[in-house]
């Protein structure tokens, strides 16, 4: 499937969010992601079914002031 | 001596805030942090680099239990952008106390104080704790009170600029106004500025570049931690009058020559 994955168009294999994070190898990362402009709460990765096109933002935290 | 920093729901034993930025490896940032003796640390959020992410993350360095991780808006240039952010800050790791920062453009830095406050109107509706960084306006800053603000953080001057405090009687207009507290944040330079900005009355100082970019980030850190300790206690101490002219420090009686 094809996605917009932090503004890139990306193939995924992935079905679901539970399923993205492990394909791209960030299950030990404290991450958040947004899909088409909205949070997903972790809990509900499973649930979130990705669709042909979704916009994913996929933040973590680096350093800052 | 019992001198708690309260912030919100938040206590702090520290009134040294210190970021995470421009610091050379990740060791250096936590070595510094941990010389600082700073409770409290800023962190940014930004995309994770899909195709190059790296070993390491900031927070295998600096242990999200033992610090108070205080996510940024910094880089926003609106309202929507800065919510957006601070809700995958929130979703990210569960912090409900932010630092709130919408820029104005990109060679001053100066916060736009219009986006900063719709931003801030929003954030405290959905439940956030915010800090929020502002000019040194004592206007501004009691607006962002009463929108539900847990701090206000006026700059002493531009970020990153190192100059210290431009205007440190506004420090003092707006800290004497104030029923939340005050942080200096951005500006301060070195250690003097810090003490500086707590004798005025401020309750904490918010420093990342003036650690990060000294020589030695480690020493530069605990002559900050040092700094906000004597500010603080010569605040709380009760500074002298200044006077126009000498008053003699010795009796000006008994001279063996009356």
């Amino acid at each position: 499937m094809q996605i917009q994955l932090n503004g890139d168009t990306t193939q995924v294999a992935a079905i679901n969010l539970t399923d993205l994070v492990t394909e791209l190898g960030l299950d030990q990362r404290m991450i958040a992601i947004e899909r088409n402009m909205e949070v997903v709460p972790k809990s509900t990765y499973n649930a979130t079914m990705l669709e042909e096109n979704d916009r994913i933002e996929l933040v973590h935290m680096i350093g800052g002031g | 001596m019992s001198d708690i920093f309260k912030v919100g729901t938040y206590e702090f034993t520290s009134r040294l805030i210190v970021g995470s930025g421009k610091y050379k490896d990740f060791q250096t940032t936590k070595d510094a942090t941990e010389a600082s003796e700073a409770e409290m640390i800023t962190v940014a959020v930004r995309r994770v680099n899909i195709t190059d992410m790296g070993k390491e993350s900031l927070l295998d360095y600096i242990d999200p239990k033992k610090y108070t991780i205080l996510p940024n808006t910094a880089g926003c240039f609106n309202a929507d952008d800065a919510v957006r952010t601070l809700r995958l800050a929130r979703e990210a790791g569960g912090w409900d106390l932010v630092k709130l920062e919408v820029l104005g453009d990109t060679e001053t830095l100066y916060p736009n104080v219009v986006e900063t406050i719709k931003a801030a109107d929003t954030l405290v509706a959905e439940g956030f704790q915010v800090m929020v960084y502002t000019n040194d306006d004592p206007i501004v800053a009691r607006r962002l009170e009463e929108l539900g603000c847990v701090a206000v953080m006026p700059l002493g001057n531009p970020i990153g600029s190192g100059r210290g405090l431009a205007n440190p009687f506004n420090i003092r207009v707006i800290k004497q106004r104030a029923n939340v507290p005050i942080v200096v944040d951005a500006g301060i330079g070195t250690a003097s500025d810090a003490a500086k900005s707590l004798e005025l009355g401020a309750d904490a100082v918010l420093i990342n570049t003036a650690i990060a970019e000294a020589n030695d980030a480690c020493m530069m850190a605990h002559a900050m931690r040092d700094a906000v300790r004597a500010g603080r206690l010569a605040y709380l101490a009760g500074r002298m009058p200044k006077r126009a002219f000498a008053s003699a420090s010795s009796p000006t009686e008994g001279y063996i020559w009356d």
